[in-house]
């Protein structure tokens, strides 16, 4: 069987933002649309941001697929499943579906803190789509499947989060959609569960049923989806085998061989990179950090606007957008200059043993002026592999854990490496 | 688990056989079926706000009989004793309560219909779904009160020796314009505030400011002078509906403010679904 059960023909989805999206109170869009006028009668133009979440974007998915999608973030993923499951319109293009679709954007979508978990189920079931009928008939399955028959009747307030979680999901599994589309909610509960999840998941396509699902976590894609669509920047960058596109978009995202990553051209969503904007990463020693050994990190910057007090940080993040670890310069020194207008300058971060386990982490490159004034951010904008060293002694980085550590720091002028 | 089960009836089936097409401006097609298909989920969404409405807190229900009892007695103390204006034979509190609950009735069903969307965030970015449900389940709170305050004036009349007559049939009719109203003017607020947070400060003022403007505490009927000014507030023909029917006849029907309140609901519901619909594609996108 080989019918067609999505088509995404030329979707294209554009956010305003900058004057627009700032103006949330009316007398902040007065204000905005005074100053437009002004500016209009002095004959300027005014200035109005665009940003492209999508652009043409064109793929099919066949019925029984289940196809996967990754990129970066910002790539336009969520924004893609957001159009797929009808929250928001495209801009232009087509899409068709062809089946009954439900969508999970979101673990436990409409639950209610104050209601018992047996009400949520109601709830939440009926938020997802299903009739109360078809809740009833499933509503033991539903239970069973949580492990949370205990506390049926307590408000879900009352729950750990991982009941939560569990019980949320468990709903959502329940679906049985013809089309089902997962944002990056496999990552929830504890690996028993995740397993479980999986198989709901792989249970999908084998009752001759279609799923799109985003994650970040490679190793998913390659393992449960037979094709896999990648984009950047909005663009679709490739369509093809799950594990060809993950093998390409793993490389991808590597440094290149000189240690030198450009990241001036990628777009980012207004203010950043207004005022200050990063414009390249630099491993001076090697694009993959030895435990137990220094590594330099610079990170190139171009200042547009004079900006005070200027810091610049690295993370380092697991696959899904947990920060592990984060670098400062005002943290770790004090040394918050002020840079002038056009300045060209760079920060070279030497990180001593960088405290990880070995694997592949997702780097986010930040800026900010004062304490809280955000600059530029680009998180995940490359991934940096940690090999084990000659004297590895593993440690344990819990989840979610966020550490801050001493670094060398030192300024410094120019452009070029 | 089978796919075949009942996927006519099933809320988010849009017509699994011809397909379901996603194009800009597309989604009016489907509108007031796709309103239909989600009926169930209206009735979860009304059931879990008049669930959650009173949980944890020690008076409950309680609540939705103290404001207006207590609105009354200051009511009844301010016009009748101070102010002296007259009953027409009516017991005062009567005169008040009635007031007070086609008032409440309408400013509660407002305030909920203007904060919904924003109240549903949540479910606004993240699920599909008629974002019309949302004003329309949250009516059915104010409804929940409601009901407590009839059954208190049932009681509070019968203590005066009022017996519900014939008129209280009409009751619904007045409680309908009341919600539609309510409603009506609920839409274009919910639909700004998801814009412009600005009305989530403007709507309790104005309920603030109407309870007075409008003729809840005295009795429009008394004061002819000012009649064609009371009919401009399309309040005074619900109030005054609400009198007519509780107070089985003894307050006079102007058909000139209940023709001005019907002619205005009608117009508020008609802009605030024209408004709602035409901004409903973008607050996913804006909340």
């Amino acid at each position: 069987m080989s019918a067609t059960a999505l088509e995404v023909s030329g979707v294209s989805k554009r956010y305003e933002i900058g004057h627009l999206a700032k103006a949330d109170t009316l007398v902040e869009t007065l204000a905005g649309g005074l100053g437009a006028l002004r500016r209009r009668l002095r004959g300027r133009r005014l200035r109005r941001e665009e940003f492209w979440a999508l652009r043409d974007v064109s793929f099919s998915v066949e019925t029984g697929e289940i196809v996967g999608i990754v990129g970066r973030n910002g790539a336009g993923k969520s924004t893609l499943l957001k159009i797929l499951s009808r929250i928001t319109e495209p801009t232009t293009g087509r899409i068709s579906l062809h089946g009954r679709v439900a969508s999970l954007l979101e673990v436990g979508t409409g639950f209610h803190p104050e209601l018992s978990g047996r009400e949520n189920i109601f709830l939440n079931g009926a938020i997802l789509g299903m009739s109360r009928a078809e809740i009833r008939r499933k509503f033991d399955e539903i239970v069973a499947f949580s492990e949370v028959e205990r506390f049926i009747d307590t408000p879900v307030k009352r729950y750990s989060s991982g009941m939560y979680v569990r019980l949320a999901f468990s709903v959502a599994a329940h679906l049985d959609p013809e089309i089902l589309i997962v944002d990056e909610v496999l990552a929830v509960g504890d690996a028993s569960f995740q397993r479980k999840c999986l198989g709901k998941v792989r249970d999908v396509s084998r009752g001759g049923r279609t799923a799109l699902l985003v994650s970040h976590n490679l190793g998913v894609i390659s393992s449960l989806c037979n094709r896999c669509v990648w984009l950047d920047q909005g663009r679709l960058n490739a369509v093809g085998g799950a594990g060809e596109i993950v093998r390409r978009y793993l490389a991808f995202t590597e440094f290149p061989q000189d240690g030198r990553l450009e990241l001036a051209a990628i777009e980012r969503p207004a203010p950043h990179a207004e005022r200050l904007r990063i414009t390249a990463a630099e491993w001076l020693d090697s694009p993959a950090l030895v435990q137990g050994r220094d590594s330099r990190l610079r990170i190139h910057f171009e200042a547009r606007q004079e900006v005070s007090e200027a810091s610049l940080a690295v993370g380092f993040s697991r696959p899904d957008g947990t920060r592990l670890l984060t670098y400062e310069t005002d943290y770790t020194n004090r040394q918050t200059p002020r840079l002038r207008a056009g300045q060209r300058g760079w920060v070279e971060f030497t990180l001593p043993s960088v405290p990880l386990s070995a694997d592949t982490y997702l780097l986010d490159l930040g800026a900010k002026s004062g304490l809280f004034h955000d600059l530029d951010y680009l998180p995940g904008c490359a991934q940096v592999e940690i090999r084990p060293g000659p004297d590895t002694h593993p440690r344990i980085v819990k989840q979610g854990w966020s550490v801050r550590l001493d670094a060398a720091v030192r300024w410094g002028e120019g452009g070029g490496a | 688990m089978d796919v075949s089960v009942s996927p006519a009836q099933a809320p988010s089936a849009p017509a699994a056989t011809t397909g379901l097409v996603i194009e800009a401006g597309r989604a009016e097609r489907h509108y007031w079926r796709d309103l239909w298909r989600y009926r169930e989920l209206l009735g979860f969404l009304a059931w879990r706000d008049v669930k959650v409405r009173y949980k944890q807190a020690v008076l409950g229900v309680a609540w939705a009989f103290i404001q207006p009892a207590l609105t009354t007695a200051i009511f009844v103390f301010v016009f009748r004793h101070l102010a002296k204006l007259p009953d027409g034979g009516v017991p005062y509190p009567l005169i008040v309560l009635s007031g007070v609950m086609a008032w409440q009735l309408f400013a509660n069903a407002l305030s909920g219909t203007s904060g919904s969307l924003v109240g549903n965030s949540s479910l606004i970015s993240k699920v599909y779904f008629p974002r019309l449900l949302v004003p329309l389940s949250s009516l059915a709170v104010s409804l929940v009160d409601f009901s407590v305050v009839l059954a208190f004036f049932l009681g509070l009349s019968l203590w005066f020796g009022y017996w519900p007559s014939w008129h209280w049939l009409a009751l619904p009719l007045f409680m309908a314009m009341a919600l539609g109203a309510a409603f009506g003017l609920g839409l274009w607020f919910t639909a700004l505030t998801v814009k412009y947070r600005d009305f989530r400060f403007l709507v309790p003022f104005l309920l603030q400011i109407g309870i007075f403007v409008s003729p809840v505490g005295y009795r429009a009927d008394f004061f002819p002078q000012w009649r064609h000014l009371f009919a401009l507030n399309p309040m005074t023909g619900i109030i005054d509906g609400f009198r007519w029917s509780l107070l089985g006849g003894q307050h006079a029907l102007s058909p000139v403010a209940l023709l001005v309140s019907l002619a205005l609901i009608a117009i508020t519901i008609t802009g605030g679904l024209w408004f709602f619909r035409r901004t409903e594609r973008k607050f996913a996108d804006v909340i």
